[in-house]
């Protein structure tokens, strides 16, 4: 068991979903692709298919047509999947939260596992985020086992 | 029994895909020197490939044929394993081979291709069927290329089939030696980069154009072993690139440190080509290799007459 949550951790593989999304947090997300932050450090490495994907990393504003296909984006990832709510957007909705044709902020659609909140958040915040996911994975494995 | 040992352990299965791994990571390392990064961590591919082994689910097409589906990445990769051995055999020096497996393996490095083109069209995706479509259309352009290239070596081989011939007629000075031999280089180097489906011949599975195309419906084990595949050929390829023109990859003492260079220096001239170039469309790829290629590779032959 170790070893699975081990190599899961070092190559996490990931889909980028954009929903109805300024482009903000779509640059800032290959601003961590780039040679200044590098995440294949990581072993994190960007896929263009969803069977592929590790983590769903999911920014804009989710309306009532991005709904559906979130949703079947969701249910078309091999699971273990991880979903990372990027920018204000994602998180709560932001300044569209009470737009006639906002379907809800991410979390009510699918579960989140991690939020990475600003507007646009920086490439320092969407890797520590990364962290804190990597982190609390550890600390839930630790709660089970003094169970 | 020894057979089986050579196929599973040394050099076919395991060997082969263990270096083939570190070649992968070089590979990944030197386009992330290249774009000045930093780069994955050494056992990057043994994280990746136990990840999708051991971790994620596998999912099959609803509407595919799920048998050809999940048998297709097995295919692939006995047609890796099994060329892996014959290249590699004769090429350490363990045994002679037969006269002839020249062309065996010239129609076993075709079975990876082909087995992608089965998953594909057995994945039911019409991505997948656009990928396959073409893989077929550049295995047709490349295909030609590479047996007029072979011809060339076998006809300085003094018309031997054999590797192990092969081998021994560049006992007095390799292939690549000459302005013939580096020729066929070039062209082997490109067809190579076809053959492992790198970047500027990468269009059956673009992953920015068509979603990883002809691998698109493929996810956990049977991905693993379609990326251990695709490891075995990175070292496979060149490993064959290399007896064929540069006179073998000995084992014996010192002997050994020339033959790492070799590979390694083969797989640097693929890593930079895949880095410097654009993605071509698929008319472009094929008249690329029907053309300009075949052309480049007939003088290449006309000069072998030389004796150039």
């Amino acid at each position: 068991m170790a070893l699975k949550d081990y190599v899961f951790k070092k190559s996490l593989w990931v889909f980028h979903f954009g929903g109805a999304s300024c482009n903000n947090c779509d640059i800032e997300i290959l601003d961590c692709l780039t040679p200044r932050f590098d995440v294949e450090r990581f072993g994190i490495k960007l896929v263009g298919s969803v069977r592929h994907a590790d983590v769903l990393l999911v920014n804009g504003s989710i309306n009532v047509r991005d709904k559906d296909r979130l949703l079947e984006i969701y249910r078309q990832a091999p699971k273990p999947v991880l979903v990372i709510a990027i920018g204000a957007c994602g998180c709560t909705g932001g300044i569209f939260a009470e737009s006639f044709n906002f379907a809800g902020p991410v979390d009510k659609i699918i579960p989140v596992d991690a939020y990475v909140p600003g507007c646009p958040p920086k490439p320092e915040a969407i890797i520590a985020g990364i962290v804190a996911l990597i982190n609390k994975k550890k600390a839930e494995k630790e709660v089970e086992h003094a169970a | 029994m020894k057979e089986l040992f050579y196929f599973l352990v040394y050099p076919g299965l395991a060997f082969a895909a263990t270096v083939g791994g570190i070649l992968s990571w070089f590979d990944r390392k030197v386009t992330a020197w290249v774009q000045f990064r930093k780069g994955p961590p050494f056992l990057q591919p043994l994280f990746d490939f136990l990840k999708l082994l051991l971790v994620k689910e596998t999912i099959v097409p609803a509407k595919g044929s799920v048998y050809t589906f999940l048998l297709a990445p097995i295919l692939s990769l006995f047609g890796a394993s099994i060329s892996a051995v014959l290249v590699l055999l004769p090429a350490f020096g363990i045994n002679a081979g037969f006269s002839g497996d020249i062309i065996v393996i010239f129609y076993l490095m075709n079975i990876p291709p082909i087995a992608y083109i089965l998953g594909a069209m057995a994945s039911a995706n019409p991505l997948a069927s656009v990928g396959a479509s073409r893989e077929i259309k550049l295995i047709i352009s490349y295909e030609l290329t590479f047996i007029l290239a072979l011809g060339a070596i076998i006809y300085k081989a003094g018309m031997s089939l054999s590797l192990a011939d092969i081998i021994a007629a560049q006992s007095g000075g390799v292939f690549a030696g000459s302005v013939s031999g580096i020729l066929l280089l070039i062209a082997l180097l490109f067809c190579a980069q076809a053959k492992l489906g790198l970047v500027p011949f990468d269009i059956a599975e673009a992953e920015t154009e068509i979603n990883h195309g002809s691998f698109i419906e493929y996810s956990g084990a049977p991905l693993a072993l379609i990326y251990l595949t695709k490891y075995i050929m990175l070292f496979t390829l060149p490993a064959f690139i290399a007896v064929v023109l540069f006179g073998g990859l000995s084992v014996e003492g010192p002997q050994i440190i020339y033959s790492v260079l070799k590979v390694f220096g083969l797989v640097l001239l693929v890593t930079l080509i895949r880095n410097t170039n654009p993605r071509l469309k698929i008319k472009q790829a094929m008249r690329f290799f029907l053309l300009w290629m075949n052309l480049f590779v007939i003088i290449a032959f006309v000069l072998t007459l030389f004796g150039l």
